[in-house]
């Protein structure tokens, strides 16, 4: 298995199934990981970087995974690959843009990354299609649990897990779920969540996590605190009063939408979709925009000649280096949205 | 609708609060909403957070002084990348963290209550300490080509670790 075979299809959690799919785009529980007796990594000398990868690599390839999986190293990784995994979410792009020793283990179905030496010595994750918290803490829990059997970790007494930045120590638990929220936006209503969230010390971010903008809508919630509550108190808060809430408030921003707006709805819907099936460049952020009102017109019913699932998959597959892996080719950004749009066009037309 | 406040730019933050069965509504400009507190220009990662009240608490000389002995890393250092060296760092700047990390997790989160490794004792800490001071001083003694030292080092490592 190569990265090149991952950029045929998108990852299981944009399959666009599983609960409140429909909003929920994806859920994500990551496990922050030192192995004890070791210094943190920017402690670490070039020798010591190397002993952990091989220690961890070694320990995670006699684990019975869930799944078989296939280890990259990214350091000897060519910069389109990484930007690949990057797209796909298997890794952060720290890890992408890092220096020396590191890796990563990912499980074939990509339900599950093992990041070696990014800010911690390892950073587990797992992913899933829409709301699933309790099923990825009990994949990622077990991993965990396999892993601290044959070799220590970092733990302290009060402080729990230790972490090399102190904002992870405690669980090194970061849950993540990625939503769409067109209604949210459109209405005025966001700024409302956002600071409800932050009231509730949770951080929403872009598509791709920390220091980005959120683009065509998507937007990543995750919690700061991770210390002083069980892992469980803090997967119970999203599961049953953060995440139900915003989904509960965007569905009502799509009925007073659909109530009070309908024509310059369907007209936002409808130039998404003649757009997409017809122009000749566009641009990433064009392009998630146009595809997050055709993502909401099909869950509203307006539009029902391009499935759900397509348009997940469009958003991944549209990025610059899974773009360039599909072409076989470097493209500049102007030669990258005329491929762009043919390629959406043609995914768009032949899925009647 | 132009601004309540400044009347110049167009509201964009509209907000109703009913206080005392009274409904009140405000709309404001964004640079206004932010001014009067109501929203934050972006979200502040908490790390810069932790930065800002770092370098306000490393006034004290004390603390700018600190430094941990298995690591090699000050508090200086800590203070400006806002990562930790090696996990006895979180004793020997237990001082200064402590008050930081109740800010950055929340009030009262001074205690772990999550999930514990499997099969942990209190040896397991005290030999972890160990590990990271002996790993230092390997290096020290490859770096100034003392490999009689190493060895015995590196002997000792191994003895630990099994």
């Amino acid at each position: 298995m190569s990265i090149d075979d991952l950029t045929k299809r998108a990852g299981e959690w944009l399959s666009g199934t599983g609960p409140m799919a429909d909003i929920v785009i994806s859920s994500r529980i990551r496990l922050a990981r030192n192995v004890s007796g070791y210094p943190f990594l920017s402690k670490a000398t070039d020798d010591q970087r190397a002993e952990l990868q091989q220690t961890l690599r070694d320990h995670i390839d006699r684990l019975e995974l869930p799944d078989t999986t296939f280890y990259v190293d990214i350091d000897d990784a060519g910069e389109l690959d990484r930007r690949v995994l990057v797209e796909r979410h298997l890794i952060s792009r720290q890890h992408a843009e890092g220096e020396g020793s590191r890796g990563v283990a990912i499980g074939r179905g990509e339900t599950f990354a093992l990041m070696v030496n990014e800010e911690d010595h390892l950073r587990m994750q797992a992913l899933r299609s829409g709301l699933q918290l309790d099923e990825l803490w009990v994949e990622i829990g077990r991993i965990d649990d396999m892993l601290a059997a044959r070799l220590d970790y970092a733990f302290h007494k009060r402080y729990g897990y230790l972490t090399a930045c102190p904002t992870n120590i405690g669980t090194g638990i970061r849950v993540s779920v990625m939503l769409h929220l067109p209604g949210l936006r459109m209405t005025g209503e966001m700024e409302r969540v956002v600071r409800a969230a932050r009231d509730m010390r949770l951080a929403v971010r872009g598509l791709y996590g920390e220091g980005t903008e959120a683009t065509g809508d998507f937007y990543q919630v995750s919690n700061q605190t991770t210390l002083g509550r069980t892992e469980e108190e803090i997967i119970d808060d999203f599961k049953h009063i953060v995440i139900p809430k915003i989904v509960d408030y965007e569905k009502q921003a799509r009925h007073v939408l659909v109530r009070e707006k309908a024509v310059a709805l369907d007209d936002k819907i409808w130039r998404a979709y003649g757009l997409l099936t017809t122009a000749r460049a566009l641009s990433g952020d064009e392009t998630l925009s146009l595809l997050s009102h055709l993502r909401m017109g099909i869950h509203l019913s307006r539009i029902d000649r391009v499935a759900m699932d397509t348009v997940n998959d469009l958003v991944v597959t549209t990025q610059p280096a899974h773009l360039q892996k599909i072409r076989g080719a470097a493209l500049s950004g102007e030669e990258r949205s005329a491929a762009r749009a043919e390629f959406i066009r043609r995914r768009l037309t032949s899925d009647n | 609708m132009l601004c309540q406040r400044c009347k110049k730019n167009q509201a964009t933050v509209h907000l109703t609060d009913i206080v005392k069965n009274e409904k009140y509504e405000k709309h404001l400009c964004d640079q206004c909403a932010q001014e009067e507190n109501i929203t934050i220009k972006s979200h502040t990662p908490i790390n810069e957070l932790l930065a800002s009240f770092v370098l306000q608490q490393s006034d004290a000389q004390e603390l700018a002084d600190l430094k941990c002995e298995q690591c090699g890393t000050t508090f200086v250092e800590f203070r400006n990348n806002g990562l930790l060296g090696c996990p006895n760092d979180y004793d020997v700047f237990e001082e200064a963290l402590a008050p930081l990390l109740e800010r950055a997790h929340g009030e009262g989160a001074s205690h772990h209550v999550g999930k514990v490794p499997h099969g942990r004792t209190g040896e397991t800490e005290k030999q972890q300490r160990e590990l990271v001071r002996l790993r230092r001083q390997l290096n020290e003694a490859v770096e100034h080509e003392n490999y009689e030292k190493a060895a015995e080092v590196r002997d000792q490592i191994k003895a630990l670790e099994d």
